[in-house]
């Protein structure tokens, strides 16, 4: 029997499922490791931790439900060769198939019965009036209709998959950056350190926003420029995505790094370190087993706070023009497609309210995370007495 | 003294060497002269001769670093890089897409930037330095939690948010302000409040609570009990003490922010119409005009290396044990 429809796996859904798959494993294979599960057990014995992790999660499970890609089987003659949909959907989009599909014909206000627009009507005694027209699914649309009809709710909950991605692929390009660099400055000094050091200065003096416009619009250019290489437009969207990703995590390292480089000098004088060089324990090994451990946690705290300020990053990047593919589902997309939507009269602000209201809800979860983790995680920081 | 700055003045010249690499090898070398002619001319126009025709108007007809057919010195210096990049450290920006003089539209476009950035810097800086103090005045307290629960919730919503809700409370619907514009002269006041006012009102949260954990340590230390312990009052500890010895970490952030004045905020200035280097950045970035997004990114540079070692003479203000030698 021939499957109804065809997987899609798009790059960014096999990191983020291997991103996941690793986090699982490494936490399964730690799960007797007392110094490895007390700061969690603290973070998820705290409230507001806990209260987070569980909003954390939720978002989580529409992100990976909205990773598993499809294309459907277009009806054709048996025998013939299957043919497949050109549009990319997800498991989420097949849950939602009724807010996907049952769109207006343009602006409705959350729960309206009626479009948010007069038009002419025929009444029943066959005279025009202009008058407000009945929505398709009255009372549907808990976030109402944006301009050309789409539920918003819908739009909002697709785009959490964006906002997950760049918050965590980012980390994943920025790590073997910031660990490799940072560490080899601090333990190796000398010419590596001044290396190390000019690299990032460089990185750094140049305005952070200009740097990312800079390598987005190259990338740009490069993809309008190769049209063959991509068969979906979800395939072309994502590819940008990731080099989205890509490029935040390579302007992005330097500040980790140098908390490392700081680090892995204070270490390195440290006796387990003097020991191991004494025993003649190979210069890699010492790096991986005695260094890389030891700073772990500094590594685990700036990726989670780190998450947040990317989240937030894409809408501004997105509203510049050099963030994620504009067909893409994203809060920037959404809220830079809506702008203008307070200035009509009457006011549509429901679009705006849902991209917002997501958002902030996704990002205080974030901040609330970091922190908890943070307390957990952190000797230094301060402790309630 | 003298030494260390002529010392940092040399470091600065492979900084900004790397910065103009980087920007050339983005611009020349993975997005080739021809890429840049296909963009502006568009994908109907598209002919070998259209693109030579561009490339000859806009100077982009030459090899990138070797030019063969030159004779002797010309043959390094009639290429792109010494024409389009090296230039640059001679604040030679050269023309815009558009034919306009870069140099000339940055020197007018600085100062309505610097009209907004300006108030936001100082006024931020003494409201969010203020708030701190007084949330680890009363830390442990009620005040405190509350002020920290405040922030984390501000610092969680998207600065667009700020900018959008601003404009259409201060501008549609109390009518306060001209929702966006910009006037010459004195009258550029009522332009200005908006965008100030937004711009302080987005930092609150971030900034508060990074100088409230940095009083926080500051508070934790040795010479704070020893204050305490002789009879210091606690504003008293706080203002003279604390305060002056913070003013290091504070230093290290605010003063590499300075110059930067200059090129503004993208968002703040395209949202409400402000003609300065932000929104002249950022209409760059849309029209693709690489040649705008090349001088700012090395006007960026110079800027934080001016701020960098303003920062450094900036600690032998705050902290006379510090010496540049």
């Amino acid at each position: 029997m021939m499957l109804p429809l065809k997987p899609v796996l798009l790059w960014s859904d096999a990191l983020l499922f291997l991103l996941l798959a690793g986090g699982l494993a490494l936490a399964w294979s730690m799960r007797r490791e007392d110094w490895f599960r007390d700061p969690w057990r603290q973070v998820m014995g705290s409230r507001l931790g806990a209260g987070s992790a569980v909003v954390l999660a939720a978002f989580l499970a529409v992100g990976l439900l909205d990773s598993l890609h499809y294309r459907e089987r277009l009806p054709g003659e048996p025998g013939q060769a299957a043919q497949y949909a050109g549009e990319v959907l997800s498991a989420l989009d097949w849950l939602l198939t009724d807010l996907r599909t049952q769109t207006e014909k343009t602006y409705s206000a959350p729960l309206a019965t009626h479009l948010y627009v007069k038009e002419s009507l025929k009444g029943p005694d066959g005279r025009e009036a202009r008058d407000y027209p009945p929505l398709r699914y009255p009372g549907t649309h808990l976030l109402g209709t944006d301009k050309v009809g789409q539920d918003v709710l819908y739009l909002s909950l697709k785009s959490i998959r964006t906002g997950l991605l760049i918050g965590t692929l980012t980390t994943l390009f920025m790590l073997p950056f910031a660990i490799g660099l940072g560490i080899a400055a601090g333990y190796f000094g000398g010419w590596v350190d001044d290396v190390i050091q000019y690299v990032y200065t460089t990185l750094n003096s140049i305005p952070g926003v200009l740097l990312i416009a800079a390598a987005v619009l190259v990338v740009q250019v490069q993809i309008e420029a190769h049209p063959e290489l991509f068969d979906t437009a979800a395939a072309r969207a994502d590819v940008r995505l990731l080099a989205l990703c890509a490029i935040l995590g390579l302007t992005g390292w330097t500040g980790l790094a140098r908390l490392l480089r700081g680090e892995a000098l204070k270490l390195r004088e440290l006796e387990f370190v003097q020991a191991a060089r004494a025993f003649g324990v190979p210069r890699i090994r010492i790096l991986t087993r005695h260094l890389l451990p030891n700073v772990m946690h500094l590594v685990l705290i700036t990726a989670v706070i780190d998450f947040s300020g990317l989240v937030l990053a894409e809408a501004v990047l997105s509203y510049v023009g050099v963030g994620v593919d504009p067909a893409m589902n994203s809060f920037g997309n959404m809220i830079n497609g809506a702008r203008l939507e307070l200035a009509r009269e009457p006011v549509v602000w429901w679009q705006l309210f849902s991209a917002f209201a997501f958002m902030f809800v996704l990002v205080l979860a974030a901040n609330l995370f970091a922190d908890a983790v943070r307390a957990a995680l952190d000797p230094k920081s301060e402790r309630k007495a | 003294m003298l030494n260390y700055f002529i010392r940092r003045l040399l470091y600065a010249v492979p900084i900004l060497l790397g910065v103009n690499l980087l920007t050339f090898a983005l611009f020349f070398m993975v997005n080739t002269p021809d890429d840049m002619a296909r963009i502006h001319l568009g994908a109907k126009r598209v002919t070998a001769e259209a693109i030579a025709t561009w490339k000859a108007e806009h100077g982009y007809d030459k090899p990138l670093f070797v030019n063969s057919q030159a004779a002797g010195l010309g043959q390094v210096t009639d290429t792109l890089f010494v024409e389009k990049s090296l230039r640059l450290f001679a604040f030679d920006f050269g023309m815009a897409d558009d034919g306009r003089d870069i140099a000339r539209e940055i020197k007018t476009r600085m100062w309505p930037s610097l009209a907004i950035a300006l108030p936001t810097f100082l006024v931020g800086l003494l409201c969010y330095v203020s708030f701190a103090l007084l949330l680890a005045f009363f830390r442990g307290t009620a005040l405190d939690t509350g002020g920290v629960i405040l922030c984390v919730a501000l610092m969680s919503i998207s600065g667009l948010f700020y900018v959008i809700a601003g404009q259409y409370l201060m501008g549609k619907l109390w009518h306060w302000f001209p929702i966006s514009g910009w006037q010459p002269g004195l009258d550029a006041w009522k332009f200005l409040v908006m965008p100030v006012v937004v711009g302080l009102v987005a930092g609150i949260g971030d900034s508060t609570r990074f100088y409230r954990a940095l009083f926080l340590e500051e508070m934790g230390k040795d010479y704070v009990r020893t204050a305490r312990a002789k009879g210091l009052s606690d504003t008293r500890v706080l203002f003279r003490h604390v305060l002056a010895n913070a003013m290091i970490p504070i230093l290290t952030g605010v003063v590499v922010a300075i110059p930067r004045l200059f090129l503004g905020s993208l968002i703040i200035e395209s949202f409400f119409g402000i003609p300065g280097l932000g929104s002249y950045t950022i209409d760059a970035i849309q029209a693709q005009d690489f040649a705008i997004v090349r001088s700012m990114v090395f006007l960026g540079s110079v800027l934080y290396i001016v701020g960098l070692i303003l920062t450094d003479l900036s600690y032998t203000l705050a902290d006379p044990r510090v010496r540049l030698e």
